[in-house]
């Protein structure tokens, strides 16, 4: 079993993460996408060295408190995970905000401009529904 | 010569919105509807019943549609206040008619509608629990004491109109809207309003459920 001091460790280290996730690497900007790359090429030159030297993970896993080298992958790999989740949502809300206004220009330019002189407009004589309507009701 | 401008978000609702924006001209002749996406002929009867028909090219919520009819009635100068309106006719025009006269008498920047200040309204138990409890978190957030947090029928001042914005495109918006309010220190009332729930409003409703994703996107904007 994991000694308790070192649980506690691991939760805020694992929570600190997170959060640097969500913080740090939020939004676009060229710097934040070199930082992500960065860790991205880390990332994979350590999980080549790990399969040449299985030994060095469970070292480094040792090293901060935890048994094996697989929970130490299993560890990182959650935390990405959440990390990648949250950047994704946020870039997800960026695009979406850019879609919105992209339809809110094209539905503004559709419209007829209002006149601060017009009159009201007034409703088209056509009182009977069209039956092509009622087809495309039942249909 | 003050001008209302009548907002209604429209998805989906060709079989009533001509009834509704034919009802809502009788006593305010400027309606503005925003079309956002429907496949059926809901754009058509509103343009047939006289309203200014703006057309989303995609469906992006009612939120997004809110803004968009904003944006269209900021661009008349002699809009002096809009009143957002629901397409499903569940609110009463009469109500919409005693919030303007409530804004302009008072002066006031914003009337919200309210479904629990007077007994006309019947909720059913559980609907009345969630929207209690979105009152609650709204009043937290916001500050402001409402008793009913997502009541579609509001009166908004041009000037708190140019002010806020909505970036919310689904259902958070109502509580975005009243978080912005209490944000600017706006004068704002409650006033009673009577909602029907008619079986066609029921059935195209929002499930309660959807609170939870109202909450998550509060949360993680």
């Amino acid at each position: 079993m994991i000694p308790v001091p070192i649980l506690v460790f691991q939760i805020a280290a694992v929570v600190a993460v997170i959060v640097i996730a969500f913080f740090v690497l939020r939004g676009g900007g060229a710097r934040h996408q070199a930082i992500r790359r960065i860790l991205l090429v880390l990332f994979v030159i350590g999980a080549a060295i790990s399969v040449f030297f299985p030994n060095l993970l469970t070292w480094l896993a040792n090293l901060v408190g935890i048994g094996r080298g697989t929970d130490l992958l299993l560890y990182i790999l959650v935390i990405a995970f959440l990390g990648f989740a949250a950047t994704t949502y946020r870039r997800s809300r960026q695009l979406e905000d850019q879609i919105t206004e992209l339809a809110r220009r094209i539905a503004l330019l559709g419209g007829e401009q209002p006149l601060a002189d017009s009159p009201a407009k007034q409703p088209a004589k056509s009182p009977a529904k069209s039956p092509a309507k009622a087809r495309k009701r039942t249909g | 010569m003050p001008r209302t401008w009548v907002v209604i978000p429209l998805f989906n609702e060709g079989s009533v919105i001509r009834d509704v924006v034919t009802e809502v001209r009788r006593t305010f002749p400027h309606v503005v509807c925003i079309d956002d996406g429907s496949s059926d002929d809901s754009a058509a009867e509103a343009e047939a019943a006289g309203a200014v028909v703006l057309r989303h090219p995609i469906n992006l919520g009612q939120g997004a549609a809110l803004q968009t009819g904003f944006d269209y009635a900021l661009s008349d100068p002699a809009m002096t206040e809009v009143v957002t309106f629901d397409a499903d006719g569940q609110h009463q025009v009469a109500d919409a008619a005693g919030m303007v006269e409530k804004l302009r008498a008072e002066g006031l920047d914003v009337v919200i509608g309210s479904r629990f200040l007077d007994e006309r309204t019947e909720v059913a138990r559980l609907r009345r629990m969630v929207l209690k409890t979105a009152a609650l978190y709204t009043r937290w957030t916001s500050g402001m004491a409402l008793t009913d947090a997502h009541n579609g029928l509001r009166v908004i001042d041009r000037g708190l109109l140019s002010k806020v914005r909505i970036t919310q495109n689904r259902m958070a918006h109502a509580s975005e809207l009243v978080d912005k309010i209490g944000a600017l220190q706006a004068k704002w009332a409650e006033y009673p309003t009577h909602i029907i729930y008619s079986d066609y409003s029921k059935a195209k409703g929002q499930s309660l459920l959807n609170s939870v994703n109202i909450l998550f996107e509060l949360i993680f904007r």
